[in-house]
């Protein structure tokens, strides 16, 4: 082997940079305020981008969160200069592909953030173009983002087909539109039926307008709502006793972290009530997210951050939590049938009456957890041990060197909380690899790429490692 | 036991916590003190305080310092030194109003529960704990909050303004059980603070930030703390998982043995002095005095003790240097009954010139304006004859 110590550091970067851009959103976290995030997370972006470009663009495969996913997109297109015309015709197949996986208001945003730069070259606009024109309802798309379309189309010089051009730069110039959207739209101003035919989004808007009691509205509109919508809408429309929201709630078809959130923002006695539903939608979705994994993970022994932390800031409300919550009903899924056991920090054992509370003794947590004998010990937790500090990491160091030194059990780290400061999330011991986690589903792959962090496999194995999914990730429908 | 005879043996040490230069000592009670418990008017009337219904007649206190609109009053007032109340008579404790100045409404919020967040509660804690008549507090502290503090006067921080409580504070995680947290900065012990009831402390947990602070805390917080105070296990002697939990549990109680005697040694004075000040039904409120040693550690406090001895309620603050200075003349002046010459006999100095002294340490207003007048015109005289 031929390793240098460029080599390693490369590797590191590269580790440090991809769990900073799964977690990190720029927003306020329990121990760091929206400022700080977004200075260390735009150093982070620059370091890489200035020397790791290869591996800044491939992050997009990586499973980054949509937040970095765009701020990389948009660095790559503001710095296209630097590279040649082969680099830039791959990043733009990266950036093409990922572009399809955002979601659009995401997309018109990033739009808008290029008109902002300035930044408006052939390729730019041909991206545009082509994103826009996939669109499955680019009417629908008008009405909901007009604002956003109008300037995309501005920047992009778009020609607009139809009716769009004038829906979006002069809609008063014609008595009536054809397309049905921009008519429901046109009528909608005037005429409260109209707007059920709307997007939710604007519909709520109109419905402001005319004055419609909130109830009648939420149970009319209820057939425009999309999936995420509906169950953002759950607890709204439930105070109001507009059953048609609920009824048609889609819970076990949610994701798993989502999920999770949603059951965490319930009030425990509504929890306690709907515990069956929960808990039936909870499983269901982890054994989805499992896939063919599932039941293969021999023993697993989990510990679980629920301490007081794991609050998360007024931005992300018990985010850590949610991420605690969803990885254990994975890891249930994903462990030998009744060879899983869960430890919660709070040494509370009932998964879904959890809050954040108390002090985090992940020292103690850990040493009951090895007890069970696991073939595999995954920790998710803030990495922030405070009762003692620093218990954690001695006890994994003492059993690594001493009791089991021929690594028998996989230990994994996931931390859910991007720590500016250290332009990383936060390690528990130097012999245990810590990978960032956003959304639990991602947990398998996780836990795969954490592998690198250990040291033991080397540059050339995680350039193999990224090319690979690069071609999975542009190869996939 | 420590010199002061005062028993803290009903709370255990946890680890702590650190942000900064902060370190935050949780203690922690297996059982809350039964029958004591922070006065209604502090939780705001709040039905969390639970009766435990079998006609025990509970007592309650208000502690220092501590702001809320009485009945009967107009305005919202201080609490004027800790007071052990009945439980249920809606009886004020003394108290001194406070005329919401722009400056400090910033962070009033009508019935919240806070302390008095100016150097006015230190100053009135001196003059409390030497006796010296309520007026004097009043007057000075209106004073103060009309015209600022005389620079000369040393101050008291608000804990907001100590670099990184607030946050060290908003991140703590609070133990189950926790009644008490000793704080320190730059490892210097701050303050302790110790309540009957695990309730009592969360509500007062938020309200420690607008807790004072002596200038030296305020300096020490600027530096940065970078010691880990951790032990490493001894793989060595590790064979089984038994061993490590057994070498983790060892870790721990050599932690709280280190604490509660070196790091938190020298809370209580040995050659300080303890005063009894009020008794009600089995609970005896006391408050503490240092020896107003310069160069050391000196912390004034109360608390408030059981019928078996052990502390129920504990606050301390942390005198700077400046204090100590002007405790000790206080304390020569109060043994010497108030008597200027008598003090300055006992001092070895002449009364012009302890007068002067008095009130270039910020005491001038303990004397009468034509006799410090008259001193000062003497010791001007003296300056330009001499």
């Amino acid at each position: 082997m031929d390793e240098t110590l460029a080599d390693l550091v490369a590797c590191e970067d590269a580790l440090t940079f991809v769990n900073a851009a799964v977690t990190a959103t720029g927003q306020r976290e329990f121990h760091d305020d929206a400022w700080r995030q977004v200075l260390s997370l735009g150093f982070l972006h620059d370091y890489t981008r200035e020397n790791y470009r290869h591996l800044y663009a491939a992050a997009l495969a990586l499973g980054v969160n949509d937040h970095n996913a765009t701020l990389i997109i948009r660095n790559l297109l503001v710095h296209a200069a630097a590279v040649d015309a082969d680099r830039r015709r791959a990043e733009g197949r990266l950036i093409a592909r990922r572009l399809e996986l955002l979601p659009a208001q995401r997309v018109y945003k990033l739009f808008g953030e290029l008109r902002r730069l300035g930044v408006n070259n052939r390729r730019t606009r041909a991206i545009m173009r082509d994103w826009l024109a996939a669109r499955p309802d680019p009417a629908f798309d008008a009405v909901k983002y007009r604002g956003r379309l109008k300037v995309a189309a501005r920047h992009a010089h778009l020609r607009l087909r139809g009716e769009t051009g004038d829906f979006l730069f002069a809609p008063t110039a014609r008595k009536r539109f054809e397309t049905p959207m921009f008519e429901s739209w046109r009528r909608a101003h005037h005429e409260q039926a109209a707007i059920y035919d709307l997007p939710y989004t604007v519909a709520e808007g109109f419905a402001a307008k005319h004055g419609v009691p909130r109830a009648a509205f939420l149970e009319r509109v209820e057939h425009r709502m999309t999936r995420l919508e509906r169950l953002r809408l759950q607890e709204n429309a439930r105070a109001r006793k507009v059953e048609a929201i609920r009824e048609r709630a889609d819970l076990p078809g949610m994701g798993l972290t989502r999920l999770a959130t949603y059951a965490l923002s319930l009030k425990l006695d509504d929890r306690a009530a709907r515990r069956a539903e929960l808990t039936r939608a909870l499983r269901t979705a982890a054994l989805r997210a499992a896939g063919e994994q599932a039941g293969r993970w021999g023993a697993v022994a989990a510990v679980l951050d629920d301490s007081y932390s794991a609050t998360g800031s007024a931005q992300k409300r018990r985010r850590p939590l949610a991420v605690a919550l969803a990885c254990h009903h994975l890891l249930e899924a994903l462990a030998a049938p009744g060879r899983y056991t869960a430890h919660w920090t709070s040494g509370r054992g009932d998964a879904l009456l959890l809050y954040p509370f108390g002090p985090t003794p992940l020292g103690t947590r850990i040493l009951d957890a090895l007890d069970t004998g696991p073939d595999r010990l995954v920790i998710v937790s803030d990495g922030w041990d405070n009762a003692p500090p620093g218990l954690a990491a001695e006890v994994l160091r003492v059993w690594r060197t001493r009791l089991d030194p021929g690594r028998r059990v996989t230990v994994t780290h996931l931390n859910p909380v991007y720590d500016a400061e250290g332009f990383d999330v936060r390690r528990l011991a130097p012999t245990v690899p810590t990978a960032g986690i956003r959304d639990a589903e991602d947990l398998p792959v996780l836990v795969e790429l954490a592998r690198f962090a250990e040291g033991r496999a080397g540059l050339a194995e995680l350039t193999a490692y990224l090319d690979a999914r690069v071609a999975r990730f542009l190869e996939q429908p | 036991m420590n010199p002061l005879d005062l028993d803290l043996s009903g709370l255990t040490t946890r680890p702590a916590q650190v942000w900064g230069s902060v370190r935050l000592v949780p203690l922690v009670r297996d059982e809350p003190v039964p029958h004591l418990r922070l006065h209604r008017r502090a939780t705001n009337d709040a039905p969390s305080v639970v009766d435990v219904g079998d006609g025990t007649a509970y007592v309650s206190f208000v502690p220092h310092a501590f702001v809320a609109t009485w009945e009967g009053d107009q305005l919202p007032a201080a609490s004027y030194g800790t007071r052990l109340l009945e439980r249920d008579i809606p009886e004020a404790p003394p108290r001194m109003p406070i005329r919401t100045v722009r400056r400090m409404a910033r962070r009033i919020d009508k019935n919240r529960l806070r302390f008095l967040p100016l150097h006015l509660a230190v100053e009135g804690y001196l003059a409390l704990h030497f006796n010296g008549p309520d007026v004097l507090w009043e007057e000075w502290s209106q004073r103060a909050v009309r015209n600022g503090l005389s620079p000369r006067a040393e101050e008291a921080y608000c804990g907001a303004w100590v670099s990184g409580l607030e946050d060290a504070l908003r991140i703590f995680e609070i133990h189950p059980g926790q009644c008490g947290v000793m704080i320190y900065v730059a490892d210097a012990l701050a303050g302790a603070f110790a309540v009957p009831h695990p309730d009592d402390y969360r509500e007062l947990h938020p309200t420690l930030v607008e807790d004072l602070y002596g200038e030296t805390v305020y300096h020490y917080a600027l530096l940065t703390l970078h010691n880990d105070l951790s032990v490493p296990l001894d793989a060595t002697a590790v064979r089984s998982l038994a061993d490590l939990r057994a070498q983790a549990g060892a870790r721990w109680r050599e932690w709280a043995a280190f604490h509660d005697e070196v790091m938190a040694g020298g809370l209580f004075d040995p050659d300080g002095s303890l005063e009894d000040v009020q008794y009600l039904k089995g609970f005896t409120l006391k408050r503490f005095l240092p020896s107003f040693t310069p160069r050391r550690e000196n912390h004034i406090g109360e608390v408030i003790v059981g019928e078996d001895g052990r502390v129920a309620y504990l606050k301390s603050f942390r005198l700077s240097e400046a204090q100590i200075r002007r405790g000790y003349l206080i304390t020569r002046l109060a043994a010497n009954d108030w008597r200027l010459s008598d003090a300055a006999a006992d001092l070895g100095t002449d009364e012009a010139s302890l007068a002067l002294r008095l009130e270039r340490a910020g005491f001038g207003h303990l004397l009468r304006q034509d006799v410090l007048d008259h001193h000062r015109a003497r010791a001007r005289k003296g300056t330009g004859t001499g």
